[in-house]
């Protein structure tokens, strides 16, 4: 993910405990290897993020939000 | 009794104490070298000096050798103390230069150099050796000499001491570690091997066996400790303040009532000193495979570095030698079912923690017949493990460097011989020393190689009616199979005791809970190591360093496994001594350790939603493997965001909720037979649903098995069982249509063409099997003649079977990219077809073109009997498949052999095609219906690979039979079990507790707008009014019962007046902010 300007964008993943964090498990066991610029926030339930959530993560300086689930 | 006063604290101990002893019964510590709790003290160091005022006045005194006595002020820190403290540890120094204890010591007191003249002695002359040895031990083998600046601790006439016992307490003593014992013993000092470790560490003559010991409790081994060898020492019960050393413990035995009997004494490990051509015990770079294994252990001897036993160096070249005590005709001819997929994660994980390290298997058949190991097998020949089919038949030593040289026929036919750094014999299991005396006294049967005998139709019941067995005593086996037989062992065990079912029950009691509420935050973080999972990439001290810096974090730490016992233990101390109201883990997924660690806070009197985790094993280290500074810096921001959250968490309060104890069963197969009737017996109403018209599924097709076993006999007994079976409601020509509610609580349709039913049951399984994969290659279906093996058997069975030549071909349309899995039970299938051809017409040829022959466990012996009857095994290349082609009125076969490097034609009245197992087409609704997973292959996906094979992800849901996987026909029966016996951990309760993270009316902010009504899928927001200061109210209510958590509400709800508890904007957003802040 980086580019040639050094650019690393912080990148913020809310994901589903049951189905999206659960696969980014899996890619732990599995050790598929990728850049380390997301953070993942758990939720039980990707429905719970409210719309506000996503925007304030945007506006306070996210480069992108991954809501996955 | 005396009473004194220590640093202003009052302090009353035993007459005869001395200060030092009074000093650390209230908790202040006075540094010291010589001081011993075993032996008489002594005064030799001095730095236990402290001021002592009395009648007299103030005096500087060792404290280790001063009497307490009525009306002492005593000062242990004093300015004058400190001064007098750092002089003596000047002296030392001056002595000592060299030492790195004195050197320590020093740099606390703010000592860098000494003032005096240095001199070049490593022994402070605290005496402790010799005290500990005449004390202790007896010899007094070490004793001062000479006087003055000459004294110094030697053995008599300087010489190695005869009367010196080389127990090692003088070494174990010393406070500057500079005993050297093979100076002063004139027998070579010998440590006692551990025998967890597999000879290659030590351990002490009081030890805990290993960190996971059950129970974690210390053994004294009476065979090396010096008190019982000796009648000396008694040291440890000084040191145990839980006062629990017992010299004379002796065995006892007790009588215990029991109404069933589960036999699971495991296996052993072939001993390859039992193959001496393999040097194992001569040639020390030799290991057997469990010495590997602990070599790669974080926790092993060599601290997870893979190291050479001659030179500590790494290896950079190591082989792997497969079948070493498996498939040997005799006495063990039997495969051992675990060593090919072991070895192949030893060459992964060995190659992961040595880079460039270089592995090679040798090896019969490859044999990763089980869930998801063909994939493992392509990965790791992917990641560059090399794979050569040769057994070696001797090893042989490079006497200089300890190498080690190989000679095998490789790929060309050619002989080649290649020297190796390390060779690791892959040793079969075998039936564990002692277990025919335990079988002889419960009356059991043993099989030929000394395992349990057990039946195809009973494959957890022993010879003996009530005794039943599980695990690798029954068969060498895998993890999950082993998993899968204990649960279905249980169930037998279960059923027979159903009336007594939680008559001794004792519930686990937990301390009340402490009320945290409107304290601040004080936060106790836990980084793990995860052996080196976490601690092999990212620095994960630097991590517990960076918590500690964090805003409300009073306590941080590192541990090597943060889930282990102990650790278990040391969170619990930490939230006592340090008051925390939060504890966060640094380690690995909340998806599987969470409740644990909320177990822990809630045995420390924490409610357990005052608990958070940071993923920084599956979500860093495992995934940034190659960049540790990234993952470090990672790692210590994972941990920000959960200390911010952990700030805003509620203490919250669990639900109960009623359980429905009947059962639902999809599938009315073996496997769904087996488990209604398992479940019924122990007393729950099932519903089995089948959706033809009669039962009994695949099996209908299985006439014969190789032990012969009649499959047909014990189908038709087992659906008479069903039929008449009272708990049993049977549901034919019948579909589950749809699936509500969830685990303790489901509501279900079934459905006939014309009617429809609802019924309530509290867990399910699905048994609804796989089938036998039509082919499209080799003619078939254009020629009578080519026939699947299921269809040879009907055929053989119909008496309509006549050739001269049979061939069978392997592995059709298995193992390919398209269907990339083994099919488990076509060797054996294909086998057991060509015993019966031999049985049968033995002047019918049979040929069998295979890849590997995958005949694990006892089934080799088949294989074996097979080769004896002539049936002939020609193996293929995937590369090079079998070619078949019309020849008159039969079949030609052309195949490359690669063992002559030659091409075979062989005229064939039947091809039989081994065409593996595939899933059901409905799978995919099924997976839908009841929202469980599908693994890529399109079998249902368990909860963990390993260790829950039955259970599925979503609870309440378990698998059974060859819906899961392809299995055997015992193999699907004690899966069966295994689900009936899952299912009843939820059938057998009354009641259940459902989570606290469930949604909240915030009255203030609602206004009833009804925004959330709609949106939720478990219908349990109902909107209300009530009268509010003369006005009317509107708000909404949540039923507690039905709301399951998921939030929906609090994305739907404008104005904030929902909110779930748990998962508050707040508490999310927290970790924005936490993840955002410029670091």
């Amino acid at each position: 993910m980086s580019e040639s300007n050094g650019f690393e964008p912080v990148i913020i993943g809310f994901c589903c405990n049951w189905c999206a964090y659960a696969g980014a498990d899996l890619a732990g066991t599995s050790r598929y290897q990728y850049p380390p610029n997301i953070r993942i926030i758990r939720v039980m339930c990707t429905g719970m993020i409210h719309p506000n959530i996503i925007i304030n993560t945007l506006t306070k300086g996210a480069d992108g939000v991954l809501v996955c689930g | 009794m005396v009473r004194l006063t220590i640093d202003g604290k009052q302090v009353e101990v035993e007459k005869g104490s001395t200060l030092l002893e009074a000093a650390e019964s209230a908790g202040i510590s006075i540094p010291t070298l010589c001081h011993h709790k075993s032996l008489t003290p002594y005064g030799a160091c001095r730095v236990c000096v402290v001021e002592v005022e009395d009648s007299r006045g103030t005096k500087i005194q060792a404290s280790c050798v001063y009497p307490a006595s009525d009306g002492l002020v005593v000062k242990t820190d004093s300015e004058r103390v400190r001064r007098c403290r750092k002089v003596m540890v000047e002296f030392l120094l001056a002595r000592c230069p060299d030492s790195p204890a004195i050197q320590r010591l020093a740099g606390k007191l703010g000592i860098e150099e000494p003032r005096f003249r240095k001199k070049n002695e490593d022994c402070i002359l605290c005496g402790l050796c010799v005290r500990v040895c005449q004390e202790r031990m007896g010899p007094g083998a070490v004793n001062f000499i000479l006087r003055g600046p000459d004294k110094k601790v030697a053995t008599a006439y300087d010489r190695s001491s005869i009367r010196c016992m080389a127990c090692g307490a003088c070494a174990q003593v010393c406070p500057v570690d500079c005993v050297d014992l093979s100076k002063i013993a004139a027998r070579p000092p010998r440590p006692i091997p551990s025998e967890f470790e597999m000879g290659m560490g030590s351990r002490k003559a009081i030890y805990i066996p290993y960190a996971q010991a059950v129970p974690r409790a210390a053994v004294i081994d009476p065979a090396t400790c010096m008190h019982f060898l000796k009648g000396t020492c008694k040291s440890c019960e000084n040191f145990c303040d839980a006062d629990a050393i017992q010299y004379d413990q002796q065995d006892s035995e007790e009588n215990i009532e029991v109404g069933a009997v589960i036999l699971a004494p495991g296996y052993d490990m072939f001993d390859p000193r039992q193959v001496q051509e393999y040097g194992y015990g001569r040639y020390p770079n030799v290991l057997s495979s469990i010495q590997f294994e602990r070599v790669l252990s974080a926790s092993g001897p060599t601290e997870g570095h893979i190291r050479r036993p001659s030179d500590h160096k790494a290896p950079k070249k190591i082989a792997f030698i497969q079948c070493i005590g498996s498939r040997e005709a005799g006495e063990r001819d039997y495969c051992s079912s675990v060593c090919c997929m072991y070895a192949t994660k030893h060459a992964i994980i060995g190659m992961e923690h040595e880079k460039g390290l270089k592995c090679t298997v040798f090896y019969i058949d490859m044999r990763a017949f089980g869930k998801g190991f063909d994939n493992y097998f392509e990965r790791a020949k992917e990641q560059g493990v090399r794979y050569i089919r040769c057994k070696p038949s001797a090893i042989r030593e490079d006497h200089q460097s300890h190498n080690l040289l190989l000679t095998y026929q490789d790929e060309s036919l050619e002989l080649a011989t290649e020297e190796f750094d390390m060779v690791v014999l892959s040793c079969g299991l075998t039936p564990c020393s002692g277990v025919a005396d335990l079988a002889g006294k419960f009356g059991v049967r043993l099989n030929e190689y000394g395992f349990c005998q057990t039946d195809t139709f009973s494959p957890v019941e022993t010879s003996t009616p009530g005794v039943y067995v599980c695990g690798p005593f029954a068969e060498p086996k895998d993890i999950p199979e082993t998993v899968m037989q204990s649960s279905g062992a249980a169930s037998k065990a279960m059923g027979l005791l159903a009336e007594a079912r939680g008559t001794l029950l004792t519930r686990k009691e937990y301390p009340p809970e402490k009320d945290v509420r409107g304290q601040e935050a004080r936060i106790g973080v836990f980084v793990c190591h995860c052996g080196k999972n976490i601690g092999g990439v990212a620095d994960v001290p630097s991590v517990a360093e960076y918590a500690r810096t964090l805003e409300n974090v009073v306590y941080a730490e590192d541990n090597l496994y943060t889930c282990s016992v102990d650790t278990q233990e040391r969170i619990k101390q930490m939230i006592r001594e340090h008051d925390l109201n939060r504890v966060v883990v640094s380690s690995c997924t909340p998806r599987t350790h969470e409740p644990l660690f909320r177990d822990t806070c809630r045995m420390a009197g924490l409610n357990e939603y005052l608990f958070e985790m940071a993923n920084i094993r599956d979500h860093n280290t495992w995934v940034h493997m190659n960049e540790p500074s990234m993952a470090t810096d990672k790692a210590k921001e994972l941990t920000r965001m959960a200390v911010a959250r952990a700030r805003l968490l509620e203490p919250l309060k669990r639900r109960k909720l009623p359980v429905c104890q009947d059962a639902l069963i999809i599938g009315g197969g073996l496997a769904g037979m087996t488990a209604a009737l398992e479940l019924g017996n122990q007393g729950f109403l099932v519903h089995l649903v089948e959706k033809e018209s009669e039962l009994g599924g695949n099996l209908r097709h299985i006439h014969y098995l190789f032990n012969g076993a009649d499959p047909q006999s014990h189908l038709q007994k087992t659906i008479e069982q069903v039929r008449q079976h009272p708990k049993i409601h049977l549901h034919l020509d019948s579909r589950v249509i749809k699936v509500d509610g969830f685990y303790g609580n489901f509501e279900s349709t079934i459905a006939t063409e014309s009617t429809e039913e609802t019924v309530l049951h509290g867990a399910i399984i699905v048994a609804t099997g796989a089938e036998e994969r039509r082919p499209t290659e080799y003619l078939y279906g254009e020629w009578d003649r080519v026939l699947t093996q299921t269809e040879l058997e009907e055929r053989i069975v119909a008496g309509a079977f006549a050739a001269r030549n049979v061939v069978m071909i392997q592995c059709v349309g298995s193992r390919e990219p398209e269907r990339p899995w083994c099919s488990r039970v076509c060797c054996s299938q294909a086998i057991k077809n060509a015993l019966k051809i031999k049985e049968l017409s033995p002047d019918t040829g049979v040929f069998v073109l295979y890849r590997d022959i995958r005949t694990y466990g006892f089934r080799e012996q088949y294989y074996t009997e097979a080769r004896r009857r002539g049936v002939r095994f020609i193996r293929y290349d995937p590369e090079r498949k079998p070619v078949v082609e019309k020849n008159g009125d039969r079949l030609r076969v052309q195949v490359h052999d690669p063992m002559l490097n030659q091409e075979l034609r062989l005229d064939a009245d039947i091809l039989a095609l081994s065409t593996g197992i595939v899933p059901r087409s409905d799978s995919d609704d099924i997976s839908k219906m009841l929202k469980i997973s599908l693994g890529q292959e399109n079998f249902f996906l368990e909860a963990h690979m390993k260790l829950r094979p039955i259970d599925c992800a979503t609870d309440g849901i378990f698998v059974a039979g060859l819906c899961h996987w392809p299995k055997a026909v015992d193999e699907s029966i004690i899966q069966a079990g295994g689900a009936a016996s899952r299912a009843a951990t939820i059938l057998a309760q009354k009641e259940m507790e459902l989570g606290g993270s469930i949604s909240e009316v915030i009255d203030a902010n609602c206004d009833g707008c009804a925004y959330c009504i709609d949106p939720c899928s478990f219908h349990s927001i109902t909107l209300i009014e009530y009268a509010l200061n003369g006005t009317v109210k509107k708000t909404v209510e949540v039923n507690e019962s039905l709301c399951k958590g998921c939030g929906t509400c609090q994305a739907t709800c404008p104005k904030g007046g929902i909110e779930i508890r748990h998962f508050r904007p707040r508490q999310i957003e927290t970790m924005v902010d936490a993840i955002l802040q410029p670091s």
